[in-house]
């Protein structure tokens, strides 16, 4: 994986005792809340209901052990002996002091990890597949693009005060596992007829108050000129973005608002524009040297077949269900993707203890060469794990309780933190995810629903991407009452879309059942082999609307 | 949001968040910044309401406290209760994580 080199080191312990002199500043009043406040979201702390938050950016979901282990210890040592794991790919700690800051900022830092790029209205942390150099039908590992961008928009002084906070999202595979359609920029990595490999880009997706998915401008941008087209959509977006309504200040707005052909053109002129300096060509032997940062890892040859895995698979019915659900096929004969489930019946979606980050560490390290991945959904990924070792992962994350054996089915659901922690917050999200997990908890019942995505969010700022599950939950406030309305027909997968609202909101002692009235009602309809977004494409929102409102 | 003050409220507190650590506290009758909403000071009407956030700006200008507000809350059996469920979960803690926050911490912090 990527490693700092001596800029990045400078650049970060430069950061870091920067902010230990603000701090202290604040802490002894020569600097006032309005003018710290900034300063402190400049290094991802937040305020929240009950204490700060701080958020640890994870480039594109990548971690080491040993980072995964230094985030356990800050964990124990600074917090309350967990962190969350967030749909952007970070993790946020929420019971941090503004006092220990600036030494949870230099602990970090001994593991090259920080928290710039997670806050303000800046390029944020790059989110990527979390099957990057694994997926079966990869192009190309999205993370070396991901870690260019990194590199080029770090403290990049034209993208530090854009009119809002700017997310990009890279896909190396005709599967989206990164969401891509519903960020700023979305880029999709592809290959040409002479079998080139280059770019399609998206642009203009977004969820919040106006959910947008994103629209195709370039079907294919040569890799030497990535940049340059980004520098160019930036430039457009920077001209013409709205500074003057924080609301419509996203670029999504201004797309909206053009069209997707006036954006292409402007982005085009641009692009010709900059192209004509050349000062930004991307050099091969630059994109060759972040290439060898993701260079595969020394994996053995191996049998495909595992007997091993065939045996335990017959003997233990646990370990086959969880093959099922959370094993995915990789490119390599032999080896095998683990995804590990932060979603226990019952559980907080994203939450993991310290004794189980350093559990996980302990596992990747002896099992997929000492690494690991954050995904969007709020769960890990061993991405390298040889299919013989299968038996000995499950047992060793079973004793570390994350065995659940869920992904992709009902249980496996987004939620942000809500009202039980975010001071944004209408409704509580948390609590949902829980009763519906419990609901739900019946493992032949999840698999014969299949597939399903619930996301909950807890106001319409959408960190849980309600408007993209196949069922999704955001939090309203009814005077000081939580109410919850229901959206159906979303997906954040190659095959984006916004869903469409049923109906009236329900009510927290209701939402639940009308949950698995929907899910009945799928039941009820299907044909052989479909799903229920394939299910809800097919026959749409008025049978669930009949079977949800027409008895009350 | 309906969270942070409303129309018609009649009973109010005022919490902040103390600076140094970001810990929920109230202001209470001697001018001093309790954990425990029980020790706040309860006052009623508007004008009562606007003296209780004079009293606490020596705090935000002496650097103890940030984001101070008014809130509703009402008295019930002897204790104080906030009205919201936000402020609520704000005195007491996570609903999700009965073992952390005030309500583990401080004895007599009801939810
Ligand atoms: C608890 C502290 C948090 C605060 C104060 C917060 C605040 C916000 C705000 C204000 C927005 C809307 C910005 C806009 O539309 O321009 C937003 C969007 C977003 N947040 Fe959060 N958030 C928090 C936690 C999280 C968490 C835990 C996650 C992941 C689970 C998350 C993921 C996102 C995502 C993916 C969006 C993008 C929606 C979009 O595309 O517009 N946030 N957040
Ligand atoms: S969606 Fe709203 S409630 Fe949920 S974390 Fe984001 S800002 Fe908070």
């Amino acid at each position: 994986m990527y490693r700092y080199d001596e800029f990045d080191h400078q650049l970060v312990n430069e950061r870091v005792a920067q902010f230990r002199g603000q701090v202290a500043r604040r802490l002894s009043g020569e600097l006032t809340e309005d003018e710290f406040k900034p300063l402190r979201l400049m290094n991802g702390v937040y305020l929240q209901l009950h204490a700060y938050m701080l958020r640890v950016a994870i480039p594109y979901g990548t971690l080491s052990s040993k980072q995964l282990r230094m985030l356990a210890h800050i964990g124990r040592k600074y917090d309350r002996g967990y962190g969350h794991f967030t749909t952007r790919q970070n993790l946020q700690y929420n019971w941090p002091a503004l006092k220990d800051m600036p030494d949870v900022l230099h602990d970090l830092a001994t593991v090259e990890m920080h928290a710039i790029q997670t806050s303000g209205n800046c390029i944020r942390n790059v989110t990527s597949d979390q099957y990057a150099g694994a997926a079966k039908d990869e192009i190309e590992d999205p993370r070396i693009v991901s870690e260019i961008i990194r590199q080029w928009s770090t403290f990049h002084p034209e993208f530090s005060f854009l009119p809002r906070k700017f997310k990009i999202a890279v896909s190396g595979t005709p599967d989206d596992r990164a969401a891509i359609r519903v960020h700023d920029i979305g880029i999709q990595i592809v290959r040409d007829g002479k079998g080139e490999i280059g770019y399609e880009i998206y642009v203009g997706g977004g969820l919040g108050r106006t959910p947008m998915i994103g629209k195709k401008i370039a079907d294919f941008v040569p890799k030497e000129d990535l940049l340059a087209y980004l520098e160019a959509i930036m430039r457009v977006y920077n001209m013409y973005g709205r500074r003057d309504n924080i609301y419509k200040a996203r670029i999504k707005i201004l797309v909206h608002e053009i069209g997707a052909e006036e954006m292409k053109r402007q982005v085009d002129a641009e692009f010709a524009e900059i192209r004509k300096t050349g000062a930004l060509h991307l050099p091969a032997e630059e994109v060759a040297r972040i290439q060898a940062y993701f260079a595969p890892p020394a994996y053995e040859t191996l049998p495909d077949e595992s007997t091993e895995l065939n045996k335990a698979v017959v003997a233990d019915r646990d370990f086959a269900n969880w093959v099922k659900s959370n094993v995915a096929a990789h490119k390599v004969p032999g080896y095998a993707i683990v995804n590990i489930s932060l979603k226990p019946i019952g559980g907080t979606p994203g939450d993991c203890s310290s004794e189980q980050m350093d559990a996980v560490a302990d596992i990747a390290e002896k099992y997929s060469f000492d690494e690991l991945r954050v995904t969007h959904e709020q769960n890990l990924t061993l991405a390298d794990v040889r299919k013989k070792d299968l038996p000995a992962v499950h047992a060793a994350l079973k004793a570390a309780g994350l065995a659940t054996a869920n992904i992709n089915l009902i249980t496996d659901q987004i939620a942000c933190p809500g009202l039980d922690y975010c001071a944004l917050a209408n409704a509580r999200s948390i609590p949902l995810a829980q009763q519906i997990s419990e609901r739900f908890a019946d493992l032949d019942r999840q698999h014969d629903i299949g597939e399903l995505k619930i996301n909950t969010s807890g106001c319409i700022n959408a960190c849980g991407h309600h408007h993209v599950g196949h069922i999704g939950i955001l939090g309203v406030d009814k005077k000081g009452v939580e109410y919850y309305q229901v959206t159906l027909g979303g997906a954040a997968d190659e095959k984006t879309a916004i869903g469409d609202i049923v109906g009236p909101a329900f009510t927290e002692e209701q939402i639940v059942d009308a949950i698995e009235t929907i899910v009945t009602t799928y039941l009820g309809l299907r044909q052989p082999g479909e799903r229920f977004i394939d299910t809800y494409r097919r026959i749409g929102i008025d049978p669930f609307k009949e079977s949800l409102y027409a008895t009350h | 949001m309906a969270q942070h003050s409303r129309k018609g409220a009649q009973i109010q507190a005022l919490t902040a968040n103390r600076l140094a650590d970001g810990i929920v506290v109230y202001l209470t009758a001697d001018n001093r910044w309790s954990e425990s909403l029980q020790d706040a000071d309860v006052i009623e009407g508007k004008e009562a309401g606007e003296a209780l956030l004079a009293r606490a700006q020596p705090a935000i200008d002496g650097n103890i406290v940030v984001e101070p507000y008014l809130f509703e809350v009402v008295r019930e059996d002897g204790n104080i209760r906030a009205a919201s469920v936000r402020e609520t979960i704000r005195q007491a803690g996570p609903t999700v994580r009965l073992d952390l926050g005030k309500q583990a911490e401080l004895p007599g912090v009801h939810r």
